[in-house]
This record gives structure tokens, sequence and C-alpha cells, in this order.
């Protein structure tokens, strides 16, 4: 009796919420989660939210001196990167090469290129060393920032970078970039009826892969990144 | 005497001439054809015609040919550093139609391949959601929705060695940099919606679970657009090399903003700056000043066949082929030239011509011997016509290191052989 009266005013309240669904379906589509997955904890979150923008978001507490720095740099990174940062064999140069970017051959630097300094913190954090990522103290990476902007003549020797001083960095190059601008510059690419007879008087070669002869074992050649 | 200038003589005389000439230095084919001779590929019974080969089961995961072996991917050492953070190519040369096998998609790594357990690997979505959650693969799997499209992932720097003039001598390395296979997964839109993306939430970060936790800044437009999330390619799970068990799919775009290890996505209001968007993945110009997020990789394309690893064999009749794509949209049609540039023919497309996928084309034509200068210039569907290097240049200089969509000029000599190099 009463499981009957019940089902019956569950069926009556089911209509009702059906008519209202209706209606609010016209409305706008309802966003009703699928109900896959499960809530992150702030741990979770934590253990995995590594990132650091330019304006200092993400930043852990801590710091760092440049005589700090250089100690763990000598220790942890001089092996490839090199004592003064001017890379060891094939491995990244970290500084110098200021005034370069508008040369033959660039060398584009943590000091010479990079925009910000929250990227070098950041990715040093995340995949430095090379081959034991992810293994620093945030006072390490604080130091080894610090030691590489003194590197990069950006701060003085004794400098300490901490969560609090870091938005006072401004990096050289900051102004160096803007947004890709193919569709403006490039414009011209952009053809209705492209030559197809006659298009050229003489062609001739002008140069030629095999005379530089790099393919695939030689151990000279050009750096790509 | 009156004999030999009688009619019947002179052409007999004429006769063995030729064939004491064609006996004495030209090609072995032509003696034969005087005298021919059984093929023994015909006339003798082979070893496979003859025994039993191997039954079901010898090989529950089959691999090529053994005389295929040669068609691997290869990578250039002097580029890099280390092979770690390195690249290697896909031997476009010896490929055909538009899927690229799974074994020989080009692998490009910045910490090596992570080796990743499905049953530990997780996918977290946080930042500027409702509700921050964390998916398991079999959530991931039970998702309404699923979807699988054909796309091409080209490497930002494919062909970037070729900047200052021509450097690598095979498509393979000037262009290998390029896999286009079928993905299977789910919108990316679908999980974003399941967290409930607030309005300031502009922009996405994706994160790979290798250990250079690989970043890369996308705009959540695209994003909600077409992104994915891939657990397959091409029939299967992805490989290991292309992020297994979960990749993002970024169609269009260059290739390193597609995460491999895919296992945190979080959502902002303002990109990150991350380094693979700020020192690598920026576009330095003539003027010392650089391009950032140049995102879309152009329309581009190359011949395939003949180049300089797959030279021309045979006079008489041969096939042009190439592949073309842009992440642009579709493509439209593909002109080639024999004469570097100064006459263009149409190409005939043939399979799939899907937008964001590569498509294969083709030039059936006679080689009489004569010496060539081929190139293939793509044109997609929004009317962008694929540049020459130079035209690039004039905008670009040579220290952009990406984005080199220049048309590529093949040389082919009288006796087939071919070779990388740039015309006026």
């Amino acid at each position: 009796m009463s499981r009957f009266r019940n089902s019956l005013i569950s069926g009556l309240m089911l209509g009702t919420l059906l008519v209202f669904a209706g209606g609010a379906l016209q409305a706008e589509p309802a966003k009703k989660p699928i109900g896959l997955g499960r809530v992150a904890l702030p741990e979770e979150i934590a253990a995995w939210d590594i990132d650091i923008r330019p304006d200092g978001q993400g930043l852990p507490p801590g710091k760092g001196s440049v005589k700090e720095g250089e100690e763990v740099f000598l220790n942890q990174c001089a092996a490839c990167h090199g004592e003064f940062g001017e890379g060891a064999g094939r491995w990244p140069v970290l500084v110098g090469g200021r005034g370069t970017l508008d040369k033959d051959n660039p060398d584009k630097t943590i000091g010479s290129y990079w925009p910000f300094a929250s990227t070098t913190f950041d990715y040093i954090r995340r995949a430095m060393p090379f081959g034991n990522a992810q293994s620093l103290t945030a006072d390490e990476t604080y130091a080894l920032t610090a030691f590489l902007l003194n590197m990069n003549d950006i701060v003085k020797d004794d400098f300490v970078l901490s969560r609090e001083n870091f938005s006072s960095l401004k990096m050289p190059n900051v102004g160096g970039f803007y947004d890709d601008d193919r569709e403006t510059t490039e414009k011209a690419f952009w053809k209705k009826n492209p030559c197809m007879k006659d298009c050229k008087p003489e062609v001739s070669v002008l140069n030629r892969a095999r005379v530089i002869d790099v393919t695939p074992d030689s151990k000279t050649g050009p750096k790509v990144e | 005497m009156t004999d030999n200038s009688s009619p019947t003589a002179a052409s007999r005389r004429s006769f063995l001439r030729t064939a004491a000439f064609a006996g004495a230095g030209l090609a072995t084919g032509a003696a034969q054809a005087q005298t021919p001779k059984p093929d023994p590929a015909i006339t003798e019974v082979p070893d496979w015609t003859r025994y039993l080969g191997p039954g079901v089961q010898n090989a529950p995961y089959g691999s090529p040919s053994k005389f295929e072996k040669h068609i691997v991917r290869q990578d250039v050492e002097w580029l890099t550093a280390s092979r770690e953070s390195s690249v290697n190519f896909t031997p476009l040369h010896a490929l055909d139609g538009v899927i690229t096998p799974s074994g020989l998609c080009f692998e490009r790594h910045h910490s090596g391949v992570a080796e990743v357990d499905p049953a530990k690997h997780r996918l977290m979505i946080h930042g500027l959601v409702d509700k921050p959650l964390v998916f398991t693969m079999e959530d991931l799997k039970r998702f309404p929705g699923r979807i699988n499209h054909a796309y091409f992932l080209e490497c930002a720097a494919n062909s970037g060695m070729e900047w200052r003039g021509a450097q690598l001598n095979g498509c393979q390395f000037t262009h290998g940099m390029i896999h286009n296979v079928w993905y299977h997964g789910l919108p990316l839109k679908t999980l974003l919606d399941e967290a409930g993306v607030k309005p300031k939430g502009k922009w996405l970060l994706a994160e790979g679970a290798d250990s250079a936790a690989m970043t890369r800044s996308i705009p959540m437009e695209k994003a909600l657009k077409d992104c994915m999330i891939a657990w397959g390619m091409n029939g299967e799970a992805l490989r290991p090399e292309q992020g297994y068990p979960l990749r993002l799919v970024v169609p269009g775009w260059e290739g390193n903003m597609w995460v491999k290890w895919l296992r945190r996505l979080e959502v902002g209001d303002e990109p990150w700056e991350q380094r693979e968007e700020t020192s690598k993945y920026t576009d330095l110009l003539a003027d010392g000043r650089a391009r950032r997020f140049t995102w879309i990789m152009d329309a581009k394309s190359v011949v395939t066949s003949p180049s300089p690893q797959a030279p021309l064999v045979q006079k008489g009749p041969n096939v042009i082929t190439g592949v073309a794509w842009s992440g642009r949209g579709r493509m439209q049609r593909i002109d080639v030239t024999l004469d570097g540039g100064k006459n263009w023919t149409t190409a005939r497309l043939d399979g799939p011509n899907l937008p964001l996928s590569m498509v294969r084309f083709y030039l059936d034509f006679d080689w009489d011997g004569r010496e060539m200068l081929i190139q293939s210039r793509a044109m997609d569907e929004t009317g962008y016509v694929q540049p020459t290097k130079e035209e690039l240049r004039k905008v670009r200089g040579v220290n952009s290191i990406y984005h080199n969509n220049g048309i590529q000029t093949w040389l082919v000599r009288s006796n087939g052989e071919t070779e990388n190099v740039e015309i006026s």
C-alpha cells in the first residue's frame, strides 16, 4: 500500500521533472556531467602543478643566492653546460650572445633571447638536470636561477632571488617577441592563380646538398634545436 | 661491285652493323632481345614454391618482409647533443598512400621514451574549472562520444636544416619529421565540459609525464574546436614513442604541441611562456625579433619519388609521386614541374583528401632520359600557395629554424640519379 503510494508519488514527481527538463532543454542544451573520473584532491594538484608564469604565479616559497647557485651549478650542471654556461661540446649554451640576434649566427641564450626569468626557474625545476629531473629543491632552483641571471649580467654578484622579488626581474629581450603575423606579412602567399606556363626564362642550380655532404653520418654540419 | 649497291645487300649490311653494335657495346638487354634466354625466375622452382613456409602464429605480431628491412627510421647524429633529446625521420621516399605505418612514424623526444604503465597513468584537469578531475585510462575509454580521425603531425623543425641551402640528400631527411595516422580517442572538449571551464579560462597548459615534463600553452578556442586526447593510432594503442598510453592531438598545428604521455591539463587566463614557446618554437627573423605562437603548419608538399633515395632507373613510363598537407584545411590542388618551375602540370590526387591530413598525388609521365628539375607546389582550400624558399627567406631571413614550407627541388640527372638542389 505505502509502497504503491510511494511509487505513485515518485512517478508523479518524475513526470513533473521531465516537463521542466523538457522546457529547459529547449531554452539551452543541458550540460549534464557524464560522471566519469573523480574530483582531484588538493594534495594531488599540489604534487603535479609545478608550472610558473611570468607574473610569478606558481612560485614556491624559498630563496637562493648567486653564490649558492654557483656551487649547485658546478656540481650538477657544468659537466654539460660548461663552468661558465658556455656549453660543453654540443650541449646548450646558457650565457652570452647579447647583441647577436640580428647577426648571421645568432647566439640564443637565457640572457640574449629568453623573454622571462620565470621560464628559467620553471624549466630547471621540471626538466633539469637532464636525466635526473625534479630532483632539485626550491631553494636550489632559486639559487641556480640567480646564478644564471648573474652570469648573463642581469643581476649583481650579491643578489638573492626569492618568490618576493621575482617579479622585479626584467629580461633584456622581453620586447623581442610578437604574435604570429603570417596572415598579414605573408599575405602575398595567398595567390588566386599561380603561374602555370612560361613562368621564368632560365633556371640554374645555385647549390647542391652533395657538395656539403653531411647525409647522414658526418660529424660536421649545421646545428638544429 | 654491283651486288653491294643493290638495295637488298645495303639493308642487310645495315642490319648486320646494327646487330654487331648492339652485341658489342650496348645493353645486354638488347642482345638478349636477339636471342631471348628463359628467365630462371620462371623456369627454376624456388625454395618458397617447393617447401613449406612458417605456419600461423609464427609471428603473433607480424613485421615487414626481410627484403624491406632497409626501410626504417633514420637519424642524423650531428643534429643534436644527445639521442634522448633528438629526432629521427620517417622514410617518406619508400611509402605510398597517406597512412604512415606506426613503426615508421618519426620520433621526437626531449627526454627519451617514457615507458608508462597504463594502470598507473592518470590525467588531471585543474585550474580555472568548476571541478578539478582525475581520470584513469579506463575512465577515459568509457566516455560517450568517442571519435577517430586522420591527421598529419609535422615537427615545427621539419626542413629546418634547409634554411640556408640544400643540406641533406633525401626527402626522408629534408621532409621526414612528419607522420599521418588515424587517431582514436575523445574530443578534448568532452573532458573540459566535464570539468566545467570557467569564463576566465582562456588558455590550457598541457603537460607530459616524461622526464622533460613537456608543456605548451594552447588557446582555449583551439582546445574546444578540434583537439583530441588519443589513446590509439592506426587501429591499436599508441606506440610508446608516440606517447603511450595518452597523447594530445592538435590538428594542423606544430608537432611540439601534441604533448605525449599526457598527464595534466591546467586551465588558466594567460599563456605560461614555457621553455618550448619562448626559447624554442619561436621564429627569429632577420631584424633580431622573433615571432611567437606560430602554431599553424602552412601548406607544404614534397615529391617522394623520384628523390635522392629513390632515383629513376628506367626511361619510358614513370610515376612521379608525393605527399602534400596543410594546417589550414583541405588540400585543393598540387602542381608539379619538371623544368624547375617554368611550366607546371596539375597532379592527380588519389585516395582520401581529408582536412589537416596528408594527401597523395601522382603524375604519370614518359621520361626520355633528359635532366629534370622536379618540384611540387601545394595549394590549400584557403588559397594559400606553397611559396618558394627564396620567397620565404625574403620575409624571414635564414635564422628562423622552424616552419620551412618552401618548395623542394630535385635535380634528376640523365642517369636517373637524383639530388637535393636549390635553383634560381
